[in-house]
């Protein structure tokens, strides 16, 4: 019993991060209807950036955190004026493959930067352990839950809350709208990228700990993104309760089932799902209004 | 009711790829005044619309807005000048909420009282909309939603007002009623209106003044009092005959 809930509590923190990046793919895809594939190098990249801020230049591990956020944010507005920008109105397709084109180039460009050894890092939290009875937490576990938590706190009071939230909320439920409302629709989508990149890097930041920093993380983008199917890919709390999900099962077949399972998981788990509701745990029946 | 052109277009051509929507319009729109452009289905009135809201780029001619060319501006700077556009088929964002929606019509404004104050000011011309103030918007009627998508453009503060069709696919009593409340914009608020209508009755018994469009051209334009009168008019628009006063509307 013990093991089963220090696999479910391992599993939820590692679906927090599959979360995070889903919910970034979600955020771009409501906002512009584009598939960032992307996603998972850019939450790389996110890591690899603590890694110099924090292990290279010894900074301050919040200071350094708060560093990569903007770093991110900026890249983010970046890749989207560089990548999408010019090639918008164009069919999906191309924009996809620009998008897999620009996952490709961050991996080729941590490779040249950061060299293809494994890193790693240390932050507040690394080695400290919580008790709760006799069950033993790993502090970085847990720290990953609770800063995702936070993290959905403060993206909800932006969405409900803000005049730019409200305002990327309208942009992506109808654009010709929004250009008749005054609203800098090119510029949403900047900062909808930026958004997107910050819960990337956050994801990023808050998993290096607990895995190596590599030029191969990337791939985990592939496993968030079943996450952001079985959310319904448009529901924000489903991209989040998608990747909890997967992280739980992915984590619980390691333990229990013969090796190889594990990585195959996520998907059956999409599979089975899918096949139950159509439309993911969290997507609604009806088609988009606009 | 001077004689000032607040927003005059000279010679506007624009088009959809290879398709021409409108062939060198010219009309102007006097400070303080209601004018109506008519037309049938594909005329080109809503392309109009469009270029002088920046949304479609003209390939020729001009848009002047107080004097200043405003052709090919991007979409929110226009809005930031004081035109303010109520679409045809009334574009709602379906999810945010009415008071969220009237929010979005203020996206421009930063004074945060004013705006409060303005979206009682709404309230007050259309009290539905305070009932339903926190549904969302894709749950209004149709009607509920014409009177959310013209509070919502109003509160931009605009000095014009562009009309898309505000009539389109209203019961005749409630047509009736947003037609009042376009009289009484325009006489209160003083705001210029630019209203393009299939339902040219209502249009000339509202506007000041009118133009009449068919594929793309300007084919006629006077008072709308004069307009009432041409047998051209009262004949393909109207629906009416000869002198006969009886008629059916389209
Ligand atoms: N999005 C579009 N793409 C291509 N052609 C269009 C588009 N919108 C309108 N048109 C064409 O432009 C012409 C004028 O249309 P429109 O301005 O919508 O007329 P109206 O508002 O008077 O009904 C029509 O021939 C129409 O087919
Ligand atoms: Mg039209």
């Amino acid at each position: 019993m013990l093991d089963f809930v220090q696999q479910v509590i391992g599993g939820i923190a590692l679906g927090c991060v599959y979360g995070l990046i889903a919910l970034g793919f979600v955020l771009i895809y409501k906002a512009t209807e584009v598939v960032n594939f992307a996603q998972g190098e850019i939450m790389m990249l996110g890591a690899f950036l603590s890694f110099t801020f924090i292990a290279t230049l010894g900074l301050n591990y919040w200071f350094a955190f708060l560093l990569c956020v903007i770093s991110m944010a900026i890249l983010g507005a970046v890749m989207e004026r560089l990548v999408v920008r010019p090639i918008l109105g164009y069919p999906q397709f191309s924009i996809v493959m620009a998008t897999i084109g620009l996952g490709l180039v961050i991996r080729s460009l941590v490779g040249i930067i950061w060299g293809t050894d494994d890193l790693r890092i240390e932050t507040p939290f690394t080695g400290g352990v919580v008790r709760v009875g006799s069950l033993v937490l790993a502090q970085d576990s847990l720290s990953i839950i609770v800063a995702t938590g936070l993290l959905c706190v403060i993206l909800y009071a932006f969405f409900r809350f803000t005049r730019v939230g409200i305002a990327m909320q309208a942009t992506s439920q109808n654009m010709l709208a929004a250009y008749y409302m005054g609203i800098p629709v090119k510029r949403m989508f900047s900062l909808i990228w930026s958004l997107s990149a910050i819960v990337a890097c956050c994801a990023g930041i808050l998993l290096a700990p607990i895995t190596f920093i590599h030029a191969n993380l990337g791939f985990l983008g592939i496993k968030a993104f079943p996450a952001a199917v079985l959310g319904g890919f448009g529901s924000i709390p489903g991209a989040l309760a998608g990747g909890i999900t997967i992280g739980i099962v992915e984590s619980l077949s390691g333990f229990y089932l013969p090796e190889g399972f594990k990585d195959v998981a996520a998907y059956v788990v999409l599979l089975a799902v899918l096949l139950w509701r159509p439309q993911g745990l969290f997507g609604s029946n009806a088609l988009k209004k606009v | 009711m001077s004689a000032q052109p607040i927003l005059r277009l000279a010679n506007i051509e624009s088009c959809y790829g290879p398709i021409t929507a409108i062939r060198g319009i010219s009309l102007d729109l006097m400070q303080g005044q209601i004018v109506a452009v008519l037309g049938a289905n594909g005329a080109g009135k809503t392309s109009i619309l469009k270029t002088i809201s920046g949304v479609l780029d003209p390939l020729k001619g001009t848009i002047e807005f107080e004097g200043r060319k405003i052709q090919s501006m991007e979409p929110d700077k226009v809005v930031r000048l004081g035109i303010s556009h109520v679409p045809e088929g009334r574009e709602m964002f379906p999810f945010l909420s009415v008071r969220d929606n009237l929010r979005m019509g203020a996206f421009i404004r930063n004074d945060q009282k004013e705006i409060a104050a303005d979206i009682e000011k709404m309230f007050n011309y259309f009290p539905v909309l305070r009932e339903r103030q926190d549904q969302v918007a894709g749950q209004l009627s149709g009607g509920q939603q014409q009177m959310l998508a013209i509070s919502r453009a109003l509160m931009s503060r605009p000095k014009v007002l562009l009309l898309d069709e505000p009539s389109l696919g209203l019961s005749p009593l409630l047509v009736k009623e947003i037609f009042a409340i376009i009289r009484r914009l325009n006489a209160e608020e003083g705001v210029s209106i630019l209203l393009v209508e299939q339902n040219a009755r209502m249009a000339l018994d509202t506007a000041h003044y009118g133009y009449v469009l068919e594929v793309g051209r300007v084919v006629m334009h006077d008072t709308c009092a004069n307009l009432v009168k041409s047998d051209q008019v009262r004949e393909f628009y109207l629906g009416l005959h000869g002198q006969g006063d009886h008629g059916k509307r389209r």
